[in-house]
């Protein structure tokens, strides 16, 4: 107990891949994990959101528990004794990599997000060179109804980072999830075309969240840039004018 | 209600009963009535009315009599009848003054009935669910009122932990030690939630408690209720129990009319409120959190545990969730005191068991049976045995996440632990029998099918894992795969049951698991006797690679 404050903050060791580490009460193994540089991998945990648990990329084997705990919902207690990266461990998160690969068409040389993309980045850090199961090559929608964002579900991961921001941080709501299983996608309030939203604030904070190139600024995708080659009749006519 | 009403209730009833000279029961739950029993009740009631017999022979609707193939089922006085059509209305009220009808007769001195053991279908097949003053004559209510007038919530709680009874759901968590956490946890506002979202394929032991005996139901939640500290309950049904939701509603009406619900029950300071809500048909929803969601008019979905809802469940306060057959057992366990209760059974699972038995067998239908009765007993004995001299092969416990177990193994008892080792679970009740012409890849890709549609998207190993396992088990039946795709399909199960976040995905390989563990030699005779069967590495996938 700490004598010297009246906050009353009680603390707990535990170890994390053999590193004996402090903490709060109350916070949670990934947060520990990430505070002392040990990296788990996330994709649908965001700091400042609520815990979803659904990418399971962060499970982690934790001594006397029978089963795999999700890192990123797991409240440290005393004396915990957390492995982060056992070999089981890095042949499931590369199995889940691949699962995602295979589920929709992520199709990294034409994607608006090549280089700046998580699912990407993990395929690349888990050393994922092929995908051993059968791709579902789904047809897919892209929603370009917005004035200035665009949602294609061909490279969603259904992480719902979009989902959690705009309901708890802008306090929209204006997206959530429909159907089940792999049928299961993200909807602009009642199913419709995000341009008709009436919910929508077009803030964008979905966009600078999503993990993947599903959710982008207008403008960016291939093509779309446009010259604007007024200017030089307007210059010269500018020019001509002066004496 | 005051205590002395309720006895009174019953005695009314009684006595009226006592009036009668001839009583006919016809079951009207949904397997009988879907041969028609609502028509063949109307005729006898109108043919008794015709005969001018009304004061003499009692006709009533009554719940489920057990042998569903054979249904409708009748029985009239001592006299069990089976197959009974509409027009055979007349001939059966005949027959109550002389000989039964020979050719309708249904043999009840047969093992399927001999051996049972009747503790939560006790009043099945003898109570009106419609009737109230009925169903209070047989005994309801009665050990509600012995708890409210007599016991600690204390004392509620040991006598069920005294019982040994465990959750009736499949996971078999003991009751006693759920509801004494619930008791525990802080807050003022608790709720008790009723999970009677029975979804496996070839399970109907919970539709069938809630609609023959809804009442029971009820005074198990209003215990429960009294015993953690709870005043509002929820019953969670599935809107495919039509019926169900029906009876359940009368009776919640009926009880509350008649001060079994409501304030101040029996002249105790205990308040108990029942309110239903109709599921939409997800299977996930029968798990708690998914279920709780739901409630809350949220999407369907499971969430991480901890934090378990007996600590913080609907709208973040201590929920008790139990299902509905272990709501059933809590009024006899009281009724007769918790030792009772553990002296049948094996020694770490107590009580009876509910079994839904569908499939090649004899005798389709419920049965209740003590735990760790041998699961040869209640095949060959019970069900009648395979029909068409045709060789038993394997029966499926627990549904779609449960697991085969293969003719060696017929003499295991049935009880959580010894199916649990062999690979499969008790689960709700459903047990599935399958014979020598069934392909057991066929079976396990049919189970697989049915976790891929019933996945709610939230976690990847089950959303996308289920639908590629579908994909590797619809490979392997069509003659399409190599021992490779063998491998990976072990691989995958594997990750699919270690990560997945709720019980729906970590249980949904076991119809794979075990029959590769029991009938791999099956998927082996498919792989090879496929064109590419021998190859053992695809050349499929690496051109699969090349093309992505």
């Amino acid at each position: 107990m700490n004598t010297f404050t009246d906050v009353e903050i009680e603390s707990i060791t535990l170890r994390i891949d053999d590193k004996d580490v402090s903490c709060r009460k109350g916070e949670t193994v990934l947060q520990v994990a990430r505070e002392n540089g040990i990296d788990i991998p996330t994709l649908c945990y965001m700091e400042g959101l609520t815990v979803w648990g659904g990418c399971r990329l962060c499970m982690v084997e934790i001594a006397g528990f029978p089963k795999l705990q999700a890192a990123c919902a797991t409240v440290c207690t005393e004396g915990m004794n957390i492995s982060t990266n056992s070999p089981r461990l890095e042949n499931y998160r590369r199995i889940i990599v691949e699962l995602l690969l295979a589920e929709r068409n992520h199709v990294c040389s034409v994607c608006v997000s090549n280089g700046h993309c998580e699912l990407q980045a993990m395929a690349i850090k888990l050393g994922i060179d092929h995908v051993r199961f059968a791709y579902r090559f789904p047809h897919l929608d892209v929603d370009n109804s917005h004035d200035r964002m665009r949602m294609d579900h061909n490279r969603c991961i259904l992480c719902s980072r979009c989902v959690r921001v705009c309901a708890e941080i802008e306090g929209a709501h204006t997206k959530d999830i429909k159907g089940r299983g792999v049928l299961a996608a993200i909807i602009h309030d009642l199913d419709q075309n995000w341009g008709e939203s009436e919910t929508c604030t077009s803030c964008g904070k979905c966009v600078n969240i999503c993990p993947t190139g599903a959710l982008t600024h207008r403008g960016t995708a291939v093509g779309e840039m446009t010259k604007k080659t007024m200017f030089l009749p307007y210059l010269t006519l500018m020019r001509e004018a002066q004496p | 209600m005051k205590p002395e009403e309720l006895t009174a209730m019953a005695e009314k009833a009684r006595n009226q009963d006592a009036h009668f000279s001839h009583h006919i029961h016809v079951c009207t739950e949904s397997g009988c009535v879907s041969s028609q029993s609502d028509v063949l009740l109307k005729n006898i009631t109108d043919e008794v009315q015709r005969r001018g017999l009304k004061s003499t022979v009692c006709v009533k609707g009554v719940g489920c009599m057990g042998l569903c193939c054979n249904g409708p089922l009748l029985k009239a006085d001592d006299t069990m009848y089976q197959s009974v059509k509409p027009e055979h209305a007349g001939t059966v009220v005949e027959s109550l003054a002389g000989q039964p009808v020979a050719e309708l007769v249904c043999d009840t001195k047969q093992p399927f009935f001999t051996r049972q053991k009747l503790i939560v279908r006790e009043n099945a097949g003898r109570i009106d669910p419609e009737n109230l003053a009925d169903c209070v004559a047989h005994g309801a209510y009665r050990a509600l009122l012995k708890v409210l007038t007599g016991m600690t919530p204390q004392q509620v709680i040991a006598e069920i932990s005294e019982s040994g009874l465990r959750g009736r759901g499949g996971a078999g968590f003991p009751t006693g030690l759920k509801w004494a956490t619930v008791s525990k946890a802080g807050g003022k506002t608790k709720y008790v939630i009723c999970n009677g979202d029975e979804g496996d394929p070839g399970a109907f032991m919970d539709r069938s408690v809630m609609e023959g005996d809804p009442h029971r139901v009820l005074e198990g939640m209003a215990i429960a209720a009294y015993a953690v500290g709870a005043r509002q309950g929820i019953l969670y049904v599935r809107a495919e129990y039509p019926l169900a939701v029906k009876r359940l509603t009368r009776a919640i009406n009926q009880a509350r009319r008649e001060g079994l619900l409501g304030h101040g029950l029996f002249g105790s300071n205990f308040d108990f409120n029942v309110e239903i809500r109709l599921g939409a048909g997800a299977f996930v929803c029968g798990e708690e959190t998914a279920l709780i969601a739901s409630v809350e008019g949220k999407r369907g979905m499971p969430r991480p545990r901890p934090p378990y809802p007996a600590n913080s469940g609907l709208h973040g306060c201590p929920t008790l969730i139990n299902n509905v057959e272990t709501f059933a057992n809590i009024p006899a366990i009281i009724e007769r005191g918790g030792k009772w209760f553990a002296t049948i059974g094996t020694e770490k699972s107590k009580g009876t068991k509910i079994f839904a038995l569908t499939g090649k067998i004899k005798n389709t239908g419920l049965i209740e049976v003590p735990m760790g009765m041998p699961l040869r007993e209640i095949i060959y004995d019970i069900a009648g045995g395979i029909p068409d001299g045709k060789a038993f092969k394997a029966v499926q416990t627990g549904g779609p996440s449960g697991g085969c177990i293969p003719a060696e193994h017929l003499d295991i008892t049935v009880d959580y632990e010894s199916l649990t080792k062999l690979g499969s679970i008790m689960g709700s009740g459903g047990m599935i029998v399958m014979d020598e012409t069934s392909n057991m890849v066929d079976v396990a890709r049919f189970f697989m099918e049915f976790c891929m549609s019933e996945s709610c998207g939230k976690c990847i190993p089950c959303r996308v894992g289920t639908y590629e396992m579908h994909e590797l088990l619809d490979r392997i039946c069509k003659r399409q795969a190599t021992m490779a795709d063998l491998s990976l399909l072990k691989d995958l199960c594997d990750m699919v049951k270690q990560t997945s976040l709720c019980g729906l995905g970590q249980s949904a390989p076991n119809p794979v698991l075990s029959t590769l563990r029991y009938f791999e030699s099956e998927y082996l005779k498919l792989i090879q006797s496929s064109p590419t069967g021998l190859a053992e590495d695809g050349a499929k996938h690496v051109a699969l690679e090349v093309l992505s």
